[in-house]
Order: C-alpha cells, then structure tokens, then sequence
C-alpha cells in the first residue's frame, strides 16, 4: 500500500480523490489540504465524508491545519501536488513541492508553473533526494506524452514537436471555422461551454501553451529555455475571413506549439494547416506530434484537461512511483 | 537565381536486355540529377526487344545538354523530353489594416527581390476600418529563396502591424 498526501481540492483534486476511492489501486490517502483547511490519518482518511464537507462548507477539514502542515507532518510516501497555477511565481506550489522533496517524498504534480519555473532546481532536488518529481498532468491533460517520451520512444533521439496544447483555442478556431462565428462570438460561447476562463488572456494569448512548450523542452531536451524565449503570437486577432481563405485551400487554421531545437525554433502561433493534418483535432481536443530519429513521426490525440482525465495522468505517475519505488506490506 | 532546379520528364528507349536500364540511370546521377521516379512501359503492340522507360528526375538547372550527350554515348534513345522549372510554393494569410498600410507596397517588397513574387492574391475586406483578411500565394525558385521571401514578409509585416499567419510546414 502507497500513502499519499493531496494538496489542492479543487476540480483536479477531487477528480483524484473521488477515482481514489473508486478504484483499488492499492493507493492511501492519509493528509489532504484545501486552501482553507487540512486534515490527516496515517490510517487513511475518510474520503467521501471529506469531499461531502467540502462540497457543505467549502473547505474539508480543520481550519488550524495548514497544507505546509500537511506536507510537515503527515505520513505519507508521495505528496501529490494538484493547487492553481500561478504562472508569474509558481508559488506556493513552489514551496510545497520543495518542502515534500526535502523530507524525501516523491511528488507528482498538474501545476505548470513550478515545472515551467524551476524545472531544473527541482529536478536536481528529486535526483539529490532520489526520489521521483513527475509532472504528466501538466502538459496534454490525459494523453500519455511524458511515459511516451520516457519509454515508449526511450533512445530514440527527439528532433522536433508541434502541438495543438491549448483546449480553449482549438475550440474557438473550430467554432469559427465549422461556423464562421467571429472570434468574439466563439470566446462567448467557449465561455458559456465552460471552456473559457473569464479573463481568456492566458489561453488566447497563446501564454498557455507557450508555457507546455517550455515544459516540454526542458524536459526533452534540457535546454534551459523560460517562457520568454517562446516566440508567441495568439488566436485574439484572427477573423472569419482568415479562416474562410484557408478553408477555399483546404485547410484551416490552428494555433500550434512548435520547437525545432536545431533550427533555433520555439514557437506558439496560429498556422496554416491542411485540414486531413493529424493535428487537426476538433473542439478542446490536444494533439502532439514528435519527430524522432528512429520512430519517426508519431501523433498522440486526446483530452487536454477535465477532471477525471487530468486523474488519469497524475494516478498513471502515481502507479509508476509505487511500481519503481514504493515496497510496504 | 542560382541554385535554381528543374524538373525534367524524358521517355527513352531501349534495348530490353540486362545492363541497359542501369547505363540509362548511370548517367543522370553524373549530371547531379536526382532521380525522382522510373517507370517501366512494356506496350504490347512494341518490338518485344525494346523498352520503353519514362524517367522524372530534378536537375540543376543548365545541365540537360551534358545529361543528353551522356545518354546518347550510352546507346539510349530519347523519344520525348519536357522540362518545367521548378517552384516552390507557399501560402500565407495576412490580416489588418492592409489598404491603409498600401498592399501594393507590401506585395511590392517581394516581388522587387527579382526571386521570388506573389503569384495569387485573394481578399476579403468587410467594412471600412475594419481589418481585412488576404490569403497570398508566394512562388520562388529554391527553398532559400522561399525563406528569405518569408523573411522579408514577416519583417513588413511586423513594421505595418500586420497579422502574418505562416503555414505549418511539414515535419522538420
């Protein structure tokens, strides 16, 4: 049996939580923490009872006990990581993350801005630590990328990758082509299907899937390359017409993350694309397409976010943790 | 324009015995061609010992003469010989204010490198001071050409602030 503690109940977190419970992966939850709260029981906690108290009071255990505290004291063997992104800082999942690896605890995360961050700090923190800093949530949702990269393609030589990263995007530029809506319309009703944040900036602007590029770079190539380096442009300027000129060819337009190290090439911006291209993916779907060496070019396809596929990705590193590291009774 | 290659499509005849298809090809790999396809013509209504081939192969532009006298040392007949220069093609989409930033001008810039020039123009503009959208197709003579083509567009465009929209070119 694996012990793990969970910080961050939110969408993500309870995803992980409730699929926990649901299904005998041999895995305990023992500490949890919201941003109000925590709670913890080196026998396991009581989940249901957990998510029912947080669902009645919005926050799910006692109010005295902290995440740091959770993190500090309670026994566990893997701290899984699951608060809101805060792209500038990557506090305080920063903090968190620092905290579990300095007490030799294995983490798994979703949050893309300490990987995107301090990628390279934390890395060499788990390897002094030897323990295991994994992070398949943060890029592509449920497609697999981070266990392809590390077996499936192992020894294979990565050349290059372009990627559909950015759900809200490619729902808009699907509307707006299957419709003609205008950009404006799209975004309203991207924000109505629950796509669309209220401020879109992040995601329009091509900011998101910028920072899973540098994800994706660093951990591909260890290159070292911020989010400044990415070459952005985003989706907020398009118009029907455009679109309409790329269809009359056919083809579309979508907003791709490329990086081509060798050429120098880090790069978010919408492209023209060939509608029968792999990575012509409909609504919020994510796609990845590698170029290697041996394999040569291989497509994933898949959902980008939602609660119960962004679970599949952090409990696929969890088994991974328990598989290679983890021997209890 | 150096640099430049074209696309040559020959039909040759020949002997239909071994050895003779490999001195036809022999040649064209000496002239620096590259070989793009070969296709094997038996015709029934054909002397059984002869063969027809049809062969398209990309040569540097300026070599055909030397190709045709190789081949000719080689015993090979040529029945047909086209040659197309050949251009590289990209589409590009630009949208802002593109009359007011004088498209002529834009499209102008290209045009004036003397290799490369926009070859189609198509335009949507919806109203008056609302940005205009254009799909523009770009031909040049080699795959430099074409890049530094794109780099100057992206340049004029960045200077008249204008959305440049590339295509995704295929795998790296």
């Amino acid at each position: 049996m694996m012990k793990v503690a969970l910080i961050g109940l939110g969408s993500v977190g309870k995803g992980v939580a409730g699929m926990l419970v649901k299904k005998d992966l041999g895995i305990t939850i023992t500490g949890i923490a919201d941003s109000k709260s925590g709670c913890m029981d080196p026998k396991g906690l009581d989940i249901a009872n957990l998510l029912a108290k947080k669902t009645k009071n919005g926050y799910c255990g006692d109010q005295k006990i902290s995440a740091s505290d959770v993190i500090a004291k309670a026994d566990y063997d893997a701290l899984i990581e699951v608060t809101p992104t805060n792209a500038l800082t990557g506090e305080p999942a920063i903090g968190y993350i620092k905290a579990a690896l300095l007490k030799n605890k294995h983490v798994v995360t979703s949050n893309k801005g300490p990987i995107a961050l301090a990628y390279r700090e934390l890395h060499a923190l788990a390897v002094k630590k030897g323990v295991a800093l994994r992070y398949e949530a943060t890029v592509a949702g449920a497609i697999p990328i981070m266990h392809t990269l590390e077996h499936g393609l192992a020894g294979n030589e990565i050349l290059a990758l372009y990627g559909v990263l950015n759900g809200t995007c490619n729902y808009i530029l699907t509307r707006m082509a299957a419709e003609g809506l205008t950009y404006e319309q799209a975004l309203m009703e991207a924000r109505e299907m629950g796509y669309a944040e209220a401020d879109p900036t992040y995601d329009v602007q091509g900011i998101d899937a910028a920072i899973k590029l540098v994800i994706l770079a660093n951990t591909i190539w260890g290159n070292g390359i911020r989010l400044a380096d990415v070459d952005r442009t985003g989706i907020d300027l398009l118009t029907p017409d455009a679109l309409r000129l790329a269809d009359d060819e056919g083809c579309t337009i979508r907003l791709i993350a490329e990086a081509i190290p060798r050429k120098h090439i880090f790069r978010v911006s919408p492209r023209i694309i060939e509608k029968n291209h792999p990575l012509v993916v409909e609504g919020t779907l994510n796609a990845l397409t590698l170029e290697t060496d041996m394999a040569k070019e291989i497509t994933l396809i898949g959902r980008g976010a939602g609660s119960t596929e962004t679970a599949s990705a952090i409990i696929g590193d969890l088994l991974f943790i328990k598989d290679r590291y983890v021997r209890r009774a | 324009m150096s640099g430049g290659l074209v696309q040559i499509s020959m039909k040759l005849e020949m002997k239909d015995s071994p050895g003779q298809l490999v001195a036809a090809l022999k040649p064209m790999s000496e002239a620096g061609g590259n070989i793009i396809a070969v296709i094997h013509q038996r015709e029934p209504d054909l002397d059984e010992d002869t063969l027809n081939v049809q062969i398209v192969l990309e040569l540097p532009e300026g070599r055909l003469e030397k190709l045709v006298a190789l081949l000719n040392e080689q015993g090979v007949r040529i029945q047909r010989i086209g040659e197309e220069r050949l251009l590289y093609k990209r589409t590009v989409i630009l949208i802002g204010h593109l009359m007011h930033t004088d498209l002529s001008d834009t499209v102008d810039q290209i045009d004036s490198t003397g290799f490369a020039e926009v070859c189609e123009l198509a335009m949507s503009m919806p109203a008056v001071n609302e940005r205009s959208s254009s799909r523009i197709t770009i031909k040049a003579v080699s795959r430099g050409d074409m890049e530094a083509a794109l780099a100057i567009l992206r340049r004029v465009s960045n200077q008249k602030s204008l959305l440049l929209i590339e295509p995704l070119e295929e795998i790296a």
